[in-house]
């Protein structure tokens, strides 16, 4: 899918380096990370729990400060909320006292701009939420809410989606659903997308690289292409090599966890034991 | 195994909304909501057994009218007595109006301005807390004494008795900082005075409400009982007055619109929750 003259990199994150200030002193989140996504390649982020992965994306999107590296979009540093960046959250994030139409502006109200009335309406019947407008979100179920979230995240056509565990409070099968629907505006759009999931299987469904990050604090461990052509059907991912694909990401995730655990029992040795 | 054992459905159908987490927003979700024809007959029903009861009790017990009215005399001193009844309760409305809203107002933006500063919080809750609890009536010998007998001490009564009401509510609302929602309206690029009134402001709103309710009763109460400290016109004034005179149906009839006054007053922001708070519940 590289075009002519997109050999530029759309997003490019250099040395990325996050530390935390705790009461127990600071917590190196990320550790010099480096990875970059091209314009339309969809890049899915898995990794152990608390590995940094949303420190990561919050730090593409401009919501959160690096304490090194830099992050750059179209070649420029993003130091703050960029219009140009999509955002959907876990869990959908939807405002509970706006109907779904208003929550759907809700962009265009912060921007103060007009929304492109034509193109939202078209994301929404594709969704499948036409006629839902005016119900509010507590009458939506969890898919719904999800959907609506999509939307608006894609109203404003933004050049990059960052999903942040989008589909993780969804059951197996809205999930799947989602997943599908997210492919299918992908194949229209050829937005820039950039995933966190816990769920391998939709890293590998989804994404043209898979990132896998090693346990805090936070480093690009390995990246695994994912050669399957496009749209993935039932039977391209029952085959062989997404089996084996995924059987290598989670060995190299849990072989990550395995080998921190190691380092921790063989840490006693070196400290001089307590004397009494 | 009969059809209707099936727990699930049954346990989902008696969910009407009344077991709302957060005791105070209850008042929202419960309270007047009038149903069938049936229901509306068993009230009527009640009431007239329950008045009808007190007019033969009192009739068949011989209690003088100085000790207790019977609910017919009150009626009638209600209709014969308004309009000597109605200017007083223009002034207390007076009171209460002006004083609620400077105390709401007042309350309102410190609410707002403190929640935003942890420290300055910190700092000043003791203070709010010592408004909160003391009764304000308290102050109205001394506010006579500075102000007179005019309407200045009982607004300043009333303010001092809602305003801190408000602001202690709306303050838990404002506190409600949803990190998520405020990420989002980031994420766009909003202003912090944008988060505030988009994010904020309506998701405080339900608690806002629940303090101008709590603030306005305590306003009212405020109100009659300042009247009742001092000078000669207001509701508080009549109690004291008809009750002197021993004017019994008389008192009663001003006792009756104080219940009136307070009700309309939950009614009235029971509906403004209902229609702008509801997606709380």
């Amino acid at each position: 899918m590289t075009g002519l003259g997109s050999t530029m990199p759309k997003l490019r994150v250099r040395g990325a380096t996050k530390v935390y200030e705790t009461r127990s002193g600071d917590l190196l989140a990320l550790d010099r990370c480096s990875l970059d996504v091209m314009p339309g390649e969809i890049v899915s982020i898995v990794g152990p729990s608390g590995c940094g992965k949303t420190t990561l994306l919050w730090s593409m999107s401009g919501l959160h400060g690096l304490t090194g590296g830099e992050v750059l979009l179209d070649g420029k540093a993003i130091t703050g909320p960029n219009p140009a960046i999509g955002m959907v959250f876990q869990e959908a994030n939807l405002l509970p006292w706006r109907n779904l139409d208003s929550n759907i502006h809700f962009p265009f109200e912060i921007k103060r701009e007009k929304p492109d009335r034509e193109w939202i309406a078209s994301l929404v019947s594709r969704v499948g939420l036409d006629g839902f407008g005016g119900r509010f979100p507590r009458e939506l179920s969890g898919g719904m809410q999800q959907r609506a979230a999509l939307v608006r995240a894609l109203s404003f056509k933004p050049s990059v989606l960052l999903m942040d565990e989008p589909f993780g409070a969804l059951d197996s099968f809205t999930r799947e659903e989602m997943n599908h629907l997210v492919e299918e505006i992908w194949m229209d759009t050829r937005t820039t997308i950039v995933l966190i999931t816990h769920s391998i299987e939709e890293a590998i469904f989804l994404s043209d690289r898979v990132v896998v990050l090693s346990p805090r604090p936070g480093r690009v461990a390995n990246i695994y292409e994912v050669p399957f052509p496009r749209p993935r059907s039932m039977e391209i991912m029952a085959t062989k090599e997404v089996f084996d694909l995924q059987n290598a990401i989670k060995r190299e995730i849990v072989g990550e966890q395995k080998s921190r655990y190691a380092a921790l029992q063989a840490l006693p040795d070196a400290i001089p034991a307590p004397t009494h | 195994m009969s059809d209707d054992a099936i727990p699930e459905f049954s346990s989902a159908k008696s969910g009407d909304g009344s077991e709302v987490g957060i005791t105070n927003l209850s008042a929202f979700s419960s309270g007047p909501g009038i149903k069938s024809a049936r229901e509306v007959l068993a009230i009527i029903l009640v009431a007239i057994i329950v008045i009808g009861g007190a007019e033969f009790l009192i009739r068949f017990f011989n209690v003088p009218a100085y000790v207790l009215p019977t609910p017919s005399a009150v009626a009638m001193a209600f209709v014969t007595d308004f309009h000597l009844i109605l200017p007083h309760l223009g002034y207390t409305l007076v009171e209460l109006l002006s004083g609620f809203a400077i105390g709401a107002v007042i309350g309102l933006v410190m609410a707002a301005v403190i929640t935003q500063f942890p420290f300055v919080e910190k700092v000043v809750t003791p203070y709010i807390l010592l408004l909160v609890t003391t009764p304000m009536l308290a102050l109205v010998p001394l506010l006579i004494l500075r102000f007179g007998f005019g309407y200045t001490p009982r607004i300043i009564a009333v303010a001092l008795a809602a305003g801190p009401m408000v602001m202690i509510n709306a303050a838990t609302g404002f506190r409600r900082v949803d990190r998520g929602k405020i990420a989002l309206a980031r994420s766009y690029g909003a202003s912090t005075l944008q988060i505030f009134w988009k994010i904020r402001a309506p998701m405080a709103l339900p608690m806002i409400l629940v303090g101008l309710m709590i603030g306005s009763i305590f306003g009212l109460l405020t109100a009659v009982g300042a009247e009742m400290v001092g000078g000669g016109f207001g509701l508080g004034n009549r109690l004291t007055s008809y009750s002197s005179m021993i004017q019994m149906p008389q008192f009663f009839a001003v006792v009756l619109l104080l219940s009136i006054l307070g009700i309309l007053i939950y009614v009235l922001f029971f509906w403004i929750g209902k229609k702008w708070a509801s997606w709380e519940a």
